[in-house]
């Protein structure tokens, strides 16, 4: 793949950048569903680490976990309609040594099964990595029971969490093999949808380590998982009237990287964060505590509103319900206008 | 320390010694669940002293045999029984649910050694015995895993889901116990919300049955060792038992569920279980 990238912009695909003041970026530019990503990369860590298991509650064939079970049988175990066994079993694997990967939806998982995934896998720290689809208001179609718009903010509040949700297909890969490397229970939170697929191979994953994918020095947008797209759409939009935005892909919700929120509060003076995720307790949540004890500045949150969506196509869905570029660009201009005020 | 494997009448010692160890315990901590402790007490040593191949000095060994105490209550009577096993001092024992000890009010495997899970929420313990049974096959590991529910917990939708795992995978490697007490923390189990048929319940979803008394200290071995022998199919053993069996005023009582004796009543009850022991031998 292309390593090339467009300054200001640092591990962006060349064509992506190109395409990001184009008004069909999110129907023209190569685009993939992160669980699919998720799936495949399974395929691969499968060869090499034989303690890898995966296990299934009857979605393997939407996310992709089926073709696992095709290649490593003796090492799949579809559980049925049963989070919570499947989720309490995989706590019992990992007490073995083994590394289950319980998939499931992000509604199933951090609802649902909540309980075994708090006491059975967060309290004793057990070694299982939660797989979870269809994050967000954006399993669109299915409607309010299947998007997962609590997940980031549920598990950010259980001790002893990781939380991440990668933005695009490639740092999918790099999530799931981070988490692996990782002892101790992963909250992984992919898409259904397609998403652009943005990063250049050179992205640099690390757990709890922000990465700037674009430079500016007027304000900051913090974004998680598909919404750090947009961000980078409303942040081209912006530099044409002038406006030069810093966009970070927080890839962990928590740990959070907090030196990198710090340095944006210090150096640009203003923050709008993104997530496809309700507004109560999730990145704007974690953003602004470290912002309110630390170094209060501006602050705009993009998130859902304390409202259930509605079935609909996924870009008509960001945007109805708040979360598209143009209400990201919104944000920003809010809090420079206030940024001058204090200043 | 006591010699392992016990002949039945040294076990139904070595159960009299867990019985006042988790009297003294829930008398000390002045909070706790005697009830569920003393009713499991028969089945618990069976295992630790007879049937379990465990290591108290190498208490996390890849090859040891499992056991899980998913109604995580009754905690004292696991507590006790790994003490009296030699995993840790008996000393432990006096901290039970006091700032800083090992001993929490319910079991945590990072706290405890010979503690193979943590549990407390009811309806987990089953399923994580599935994901230890299915991790030995997987991995080629002659161990047996060993859980106690409640018959209070089989309340619990997630017990039916971790039946029908068990029976679709023929987890022969795996043995559910059930704590028949009859009693849970509000009432009578058959009256609160019935689960009988029992028996024919789990036999409909796959699982080879024996119904034993759990307080035969002959009966739970033979069950035990049958249950591990069984090929094909994992066994539930339904143990019918009395809930604060060996303290009379305990016996059947559902204040005791988890209400702690005061000095005079843990006095009362160390004395029955004492003579109750030197009767039958």
């Amino acid at each position: 793949m292309n390593n090339k990238t467009l300054l200001p912009y640092r591990h962006v695909r060349a064509e992506i950048v190109a395409m990001l003041s184009a008004e069909n970026l999110f129907s023209v530019a190569e685009a993939e569903p992160t669980r699919a990503s998720y799936a495949r990369t399974l395929l691969d860590i499968g060869e090499r680490n034989p303690a890898v298991v995966v296990l299934d509650a009857d979605v393997s064939k939407s996310i992709g976990t089926n073709k696992f079970a095709e290649k490593f049988p003796e090492r799949s175990f579809n559980f049925g309609i049963a989070e919570q066994n499947m989720f309490a079993a995989a706590a019992g694997m990992a007490t073995t040594g083994l590394i289950p990967f319980a998939t499931t939806y992000a509604v199933f998982a951090s609802l649902r099964a909540l309980d075994m995934v708090r006491n059975s896998i967060h309290y004793p720290r057990l070694n299982v990595k939660i797989a979870a689809s269809h994050s967000g208001i954006t399993p669109g179609p299915d409607g309010v029971t299947h998007q997962g718009q609590e997940d980031l903010s549920i598990m950010r509040s259980i001790a002893n969490s990781t939380v991440i949700a990668p933005a695009d297909a490639d740092t999918t890969a790099l999530a799931v093999q981070a988490a692996i490397a990782y002892d101790g229970p992963v909250y992984l939170s992919f898409t259904r949808d397609p998403v652009p697929k943005i990063f250049t191979p050179d992205y640099p994953f690390e757990i709890g380590k922000a990465v700037t994918v674009r430079d500016g020095s007027d304000a900051t947008i913090f974004a998680i998982r598909d919404l750090t797209a947009h961000a980078l759409v409303a942040a081209e939009s912006l530099a044409g009237r002038g406006v030069d935005v810093r966009v970070i892909d927080c890839h962990t919700l928590k740990p959070l990287d907090v030196k990198s929120v710090l340095q944006a509060a210090e150096e640009t003076g203003a923050i709008v964060t993104a997530e496809n995720n309700t507004f109560f307790g999730g990145l704007g949540s974690a953003v602004a505590e470290v912002l309110v004890e630390n170094h209060p500045v501006p602050m705009r949150r993009i998130g859902v509103r304390d409202t259930f969506a509605e079935s609909g196509p996924y870009l008509d869905l960001l945007d109805k319900y708040g979360l598209s570029a143009r209400h990201i660009v919104t944000a920003v201009e809010e809090v420079l206008d206030r940024k001058k005020r204090v200043g | 320390m006591a010699q392992v494997p016990m002949s039945v009448d040294e076990l139904k010692h070595m159960a009299a010694a867990i019985r006042c160890d988790i009297i003294e315990m829930i008398c000390t901590a002045k909070a706790g669940h005697p009830g569920g402790s003393l009713s499991a007490t028969d089945i618990v040593t069976a295992l630790y002293f007879r049937l379990m191949r465990v290591d108290p000095q190498n208490p996390r060994w890849p090859d040891r045999d499992r056991f899980i105490l998913s109604k995580g209550h009754a905690c004292p009577v696991w507590y006790a029984a790994l003490a009296e096993r030699g995993f840790y001092d008996k000393s432990h024992l006096g901290t039970l649910r006091r700032l800083g000890s090992i001993l929490q009010g319910h079991p945590d495997m990072n706290k405890v050694p010979g503690i193979d899970m943590t549990t407390g929420s009811l309806g987990h313990g089953l399923s994580v015995g599935i994901g230890m049974a299915l991790a030995g096959r997987l991995q080629k590991k002659d161990y047996h895993v060993w859980v106690i529910i409640g018959d209070g917990e089989s309340q619990e939708g997630s017990i039916w889901e971790a039946a029908m795992a068990g029976a679709k995978w023929k987890l022969d490697n795996l043995t559910a116990i059930l704590d028949r007490n009859n009693l849970q923390n509000d009432f009578y189990v058959d009256d609160l919300m019935p689960i009988e048929p029992v028996a024919d319940k789990w036999r409909a979803f796959g699982w080879h049955v024996v119904a034993i008394d759990g307080h035969d200290m002959a009966a739970v071995v033979t069950a035990l060792e049958a249950a591990k022998a069984r090929k094909g199919v994992p066994t539930m053993i339904i143990a019918r038992t009395i809930k604060g069996k060996g303290v009379s005023y305990m016996e059947n009582v559902c204040e005791w569920h988890g209400k702690a004796p005061c000095r005079e009543e843990a006095d009362k009850a160390l004395c029955e279980i004492r003579g109750d022991q030197e009767v039958q031998l």
